[in-house]
This record gives C-alpha cells, structure tokens and sequence, in this order.
C-alpha cells in the first residue's frame, strides 16, 4: 500500500514536469533554441497565482488562466523584444542572452517579492482525498491531471491544427513557409507565447502545494532540461513520458535508498539511457 | 599609470594621516558581515542585518531605557573616544566559496575591523578559516555545526549555543516528559544534509545514545527537494514518538503540509529552530502543525522589559517580531561591541585579548543564556537555550517548567480534523 502510494506520489509530480518541460521542448523544437529562462517562467506563473489569490481572491481555476495569459503575452513580448534581435548572432549570444534574462527576471522578483517564501492560502484545493487508503492531495491530483490534460493538448494543437502545422512548417523550412504565405515570426511569437504559458500554468499548478521563493526557478529549469533530454529534443509526447518516469524514479528511489540518494539514481539512469540511446526517448536520430 | 601614481600617493597621505592622528582613527570601527540576503536562505539574512542594525543604533545613539545591555547607555564605544560602529553587509548567497572570497574581500579591500557571519554553517566554516589566517576577530553568530570551533582557531569566537548542547537539550526535555508519563520509545531525526543539519542530528544521535532512546530511522535529505512525500512516508511506516527536524525553510514548510496531505501526525515534532523559526513559517504551516515544539533562546517577554523594548525597535524597523536566528547575532554582535570598547583600539590582538575576557552576566544579555564566557576554542560555554511551542498563530515558551508562559500540549493537534 505505501508503495502503491510512493507510485502515485511520483506520477503527480512527473505530471507537472511534463507540462512546464513540455514548454521548453517546443521552443527547441520549432526554433533550435535554448531557453535558459524556462524556469524563471514558472516561478513567474507562481508569482501570478499569488497575486490573483490575493489582490481578487481568485480560486485555482482563476489563478490557473491568469498565469497562463500572463506568461503566454510575456513570452510574446520577449520573443519580439529579445530573441527575435539575438537569433541573428552566434549561437553563444543566444545562448547567453536568455541566461541573462533568467537572472534579469530572478532578481527583479527578488527585488519586488523580497526573498521571504511564501505560499498560497488555503483554497477549495486544499483537502485530501482517500481512494482506498491512497492518500491523494486534492491539489497535486488536480494539478497533475490538468498537466497531462494540457500536455496532450498541446501534443494535439501541433499535430491536428492549422496553427500547428503552420508552427511546424516553420520550424522545417523557414523560406518555404513565407512562400506559403505563412509569417514566422508571428509563429515563432506564437511558440514562445505557448512555451512560456505552459510553464505559467504548471507554476500555478505548482504554487497550490510547495513553498517558494524567487530562486527557485533554478531547481525547475534544470528539471526541465534533464526532461527534455530524456524525452528527446523537440518532442512534446517524449517531454510528458520522460516527465513522468523521472518523477516516478525520484519518488522510488527516494523511498527506497533514501532522498540524498534520488538525484544520483535518477542522473545514473539518465546517462546510461543516453548512452544508449543519445536522440532521447522519443528524439529523430 | 599616472591615476595609478595618484591613488599611490593618496594611500600614503591616508596611511600618514591615519599614523599621526589616533583620534581620527577611532571614528568609526568596521565590522563586516557576510549573510545569504539573498537565494535559499536570503530571508534570515535579510532579517539578520536588520537585527544588528537595530543593535548598532542602540550602541551607537543613547538608549538609557535599554537596563543593563552594554553600552547602550551612551553614544558610540566610550573607550575609543565615541567611535561609532559602522556595517559593511555583504551577500555570500550561502555558498561556501563565496564566503571564503568576501571574507577575503571584507578584510583586504574594506580593512574591517573585526568580522562576523555567516549564517550555513557550511559558510561560516570557510569564512572563519581565511579569518584565522589574516588575523581578524571572528565573531559567528548563530551557525550550529560543532566543528566550526575546536579546530584550534585563536581569532575565532561563537556567541551561540552550538549543536551539543541543543542536542543535551532535548534529552533533558524527553527524560522530563518521560516523567510525566509521556511514551518516547523511540525518536526519528530528519536532517537536511549539509554541515548544519549533519552535525546536529550526528549531536543528537550521540546524545540519544547515552539517555538510551533509540533512533528509529534518520533520514538525511537535500535542502532544494521539491517533494519530501517518500520521506514522511518512511516516517510513516516507522511510527517514531517524536519526529526532530533538522530543516531550513522551503523543506520544513514542505514537510508540515505534506503530512497533512499523507495524514501523518507523530505525537511530537520538534524542530531544530532555522525552518521553524524563519519568519515564513508560521504563516505558511499554523493551519496544519499546531503544537509543533522549536527551540529558542529567545523571548520577547512583557511589555516594558527591556527584550520587549528591543522588539518593539526591531518591529517598527522591519514590521515583524525579533526571531530566535536574528536575536542570537544580535547577542553576538553585543558581546563583539562589548569586547571593542574593553579593547580600547582597533588593534587586532588587543579585540582578540578582550574578547577572551568576555564575562557577561545574565542581567545584560537579552537571550535566555546563563552568561557570554568564551572557553579555549572561542566557544561561549554559558550559552542555554528554552523549549517554545507554536500555540494558534505564535509560538509560546513551554519548558523548562521554571521559565514557562504557557501550558505545555502534548500530543500536538497538528491540524482542525
């Protein structure tokens, strides 16, 4: 019974690994681009899921919307202000400039929310459901099942929907797509919006269970790249498998060995599938 | 290289300057501090600073109304002609080798007078080494791990009670309790796994050891865990009388409500002070952890004593009560002013001779020590500390019984069924 409770545990939270990672392979995806500042995007959407609560009393599904249309308009605005002007340098100056915006947006929330934690109150998510002596946090039941939710339908809006190919046609030939009559740069804008929306939400969805303070983008954006990696670069289904078997092994391996020890299983098993495998789960070789 | 020559001869004319007029010297005396104010931690260092802020201006301005407290009667240190105190913060983010390179700094750049520092044990055990080897007055405030002093350090000095005797402190409070009829079969220790959390529960295990209460499980974790379920979970299937929690904040935070979540609720928590006494903890966990136990030497007592007079400077400054962390480098930092008036000079080894003389009594102190007496090892061996309990939305002192405010409750309610 504590096992099958360890499993779920891990499943919930590899579920919102897999929305916010999801963000970030898009991005790589459409673009060959590194965010660096993936992660500074969903401690913003936590950010935000406070503010609602707390400015409007808003309740999750209010706070959940408002951090995705807060990040998806500041992911347009930096890709129209930022990285539009930096894709046409080296690859070094792409790279640094969205780690200098991660440390940009780290310390003016630093400089506006100070460093104290916070968390949200308690909200209609705030109870815990027993499922047969499976303890199941309303919250992070929630919040992962909205992940995977999200996580699929962003799978579906690249693969079904006009905007979607319109995103792919660009990532696959930027020239062709203008002779189609496509605008990359309004797609690319688009594609930054959602990278950046999906991360806002799965902070919110975050926000309703941990404690946190402005540096702890630092422990997501390194999450996420490790999920990327796993699940193949510019794969959104591979970003949500590889999501939830990290989360699943975090939480075994933490049970099992003990939870200083969850890192270096989880990195040991990482490399070793990257060896043999380097494309990721589900990456074109 | 002509700007070059210009700072040469300013130096000089500064050095001369300097030489020739004592007085002029004396008008400031610096201490430099090294805190995390910002990252993991950025908030006790911030609350930290305004601690040894409020302290300097007691020191520096007359505070007739402060009783005993030294020096805060007059202005500024009467024995180097009403030298002012002046702060120089520096931010080591609690990483260790940042540390060790503003201590650097501190010294060679900003030529402080004495130090003081850090926060993570891990930071302070860095920093006080470069210290010992330029030869400047340490002063540690508030940082735990035992190994920090005994290493044969001379310039090195810790106000604060260290690991050991919390770790005595809490046997003595199970044998109390056992007394009264309480069950304590067996005790689970929870540590985050750097030097702080390390060396304590290392304490606590040792000193289980000799009072004969066996430790049912420890479980040492990373600080940055965005998920501690596993870890109550192991908890859960051991059923330990009292769970002690090594933790700083995000994590203790984390492992009140996700004991809730799992529906965990040991008879007893007891947290070593950091996490629980962070001034984002009540606020985030009263609702869930009611009648959890943290230690502190600590208390704000009755209107008109001088510790509620001290709180009321500090809440006017910063909105907020004094806490355990901050109030322990305040009495630092007031034994390290103490000992540079005694000095009389801002001679190295005159500070480190009268900080070996330190003999504060407990009239003048604002903490629940015995007295500030530093032994070989730079260790204050008069240092206490009391038990408090967190009671509605504030923590209350519970034990030892001569010293209580309020009813001990014990099994804790943790949270409204």
């Amino acid at each position: 019974m504590l096992l099958l409770q360890v499993i779920v545990g891990g499943l919930l939270l590899g579920a919102i690994y897999a929305l916010f990672s999801s963000g970030l392979t898009l991005i790589w995806g459409m673009m060959n681009f590194i965010n660096f500042a993936h992660g500074e995007f969903v401690m913003l959407g936590m950010y935000v899921a406070l503010l609602v609560v707390v400015w409007i009393g808003g309740g999750p599904a209010a706070f959940g919307f408002a951090a995705a249309v807060a990040l998806f308009l500041l992911g347009v605005v930096i890709y129209a202000g930022l990285i539009r002007h930096v894709m046409r340098g080296p690859m070094l100056a792409q790279i640094l400039s969205t780690f200098g915006l991660a440390l940009l947006l780290r310390y003016t929330a630093f400089w506006i929310f100070s460093a104290n934690f916070v968390s949200l109150p308690e909200n209609s998510l705030s109870g815990t459901l027993n499922l047969a002596g499976i303890f199941l946090p309303t919250a992070q039941l929630v919040a992962g099942l909205v992940a995977i939710i999200l996580t699929l339908g962003l799978h579906f809006l690249l693969t079904r929907t006009t905007v979607g190919s319109k995103l792919l046609a660009v990532s696959e030939d930027r020239s062709a797509a203008m002779l189609m009559g496509i605008r990359p740069n309004r797609m690319q804008a688009i594609a930054w919006g959602l990278s950046a929306g999906a991360a806002g939400i799965a902070g919110a969805l975050m926000a309703t269970s941990y404690p946190w303070s402005p540096s702890v983008g630092e422990t997501f954006g390194l999450t996420a790249f490790v999920v990327v990696a796993l699940g193949g670069f510019g794969s959104v289904p591979g970003a949500m498998y590889a999501g939830l078997i990290i989360g699943l092994i975090q939480a075994m391996s933490a049970f099992w060995f003990g939870p200083i020890y969850k890192d270096i299983v989880v990195y040991g098993l990482f490399v070793a599938l990257l060896w043999l495998r380097p494309q990721g789960l589900m990456g074109k070789a | 290289m002509k700007k070059s020559w210009l700072y040469c001869a300013a130096a000089t004319a500064a050095a001369v300057l300097y030489a020739a007029n004592p007085a002029a010297a004396a008008d400031t005396v610096k201490i430099g501090f090294m805190w995390p104010l910002t990252g993991n931690a950025g908030a006790a260092g911030q609350a930290s600073k305004a601690a040894v802020e409020v302290a300097a201006d007691i020191i520096n301005n007359p505070h007739p109304e402060m009783g005993d407290i030294p020096l805060a009667k007059g202005a500024g240190l009467p024995n180097l002609g009403g030298a002012k105190l002046e702060l120089i913060f520096t931010d080591h983010q609690g990483n260790p080798s940042t540390a060790q390179q503003l201590t650097t700094r501190l010294i060679t750049q900003d030529k402080v007078n004495v130090l003081m520092g850090a926060y993570q044990s891990s930071c302070s055990f860095t920093a006080t080494a470069v210290a010992e080897r330029y030869g400047v007055p340490f002063m540690v405030g508030e940082s735990a791990a035992g190994n920090i002093t005994g290493r044969g350090f001379k310039w090195v000095f810790r106000g604060t009670p260290i690991a050991s005797d919390y770790a005595r402190t809490y046997m003595r409070f199970f044998a109390d309790m056992k007394k009264e009829g309480k069950k304590i079969d067996s005790i689970a220790i929870v540590n985050e796994n750097t030097d702080y959390g390390t060396s304590v529960a290392d304490s606590i295990v040792e000193e289980a050891k000799k009072s004969n209460i066996p430790v049912a499980i420890r479980i040492p974790y990373s600080a940055s865990s965005t998920d501690v379920s596993a870890q109550v979970l192991q908890l859960k299937e051991k059923k330990p009388d009292v769970v002690i929690f090594i933790s700083y904040t995000a994590d203790s935070i984390l492992y009140m409500k996700t004991m809730k979540n799992l529906d965990y609720k040991p008879p007893m928590v007891v947290g070593d002070d950091s996490g629980f006494s962070d001034p984002s903890f009540i606020p985030a966990v009263a609702d869930v952890a009611q009648g959890a136990m943290n230690r502190s030497a600590w208390v704000i007592g009755k209107p008109g004593s001088v510790t509620y007079k001290i709180n009321e400077m500090y809440k006017a400054k910063t909105g907020r009560d004094l806490d355990d962390t901050s109030a322990r480098n305040m009495q630092s930092f007031f034994a390290l002013a103490d000992a540079l008036n005694r000095a009389g000079s801002t001679d190295p080894e005159k500070i480190r001779v009268a900080l070996t003389q330190t003999d504060l009594k407990p009239n003048q102190l604002m903490m629940g020590y015995q007295g500030v007496k530093f032994d070989k090892t730079g260790q204050n061996i008069l240092a206490a500390t009391y038990l408090i309990q967190l009671q509605g939305k504030k923590y209350e002192l519970v034990w030892p019984d001569k010293a209580a405010e309020a009813k001990l409750q014990w099994p804790m309610a943790g949270w409204a069924k």
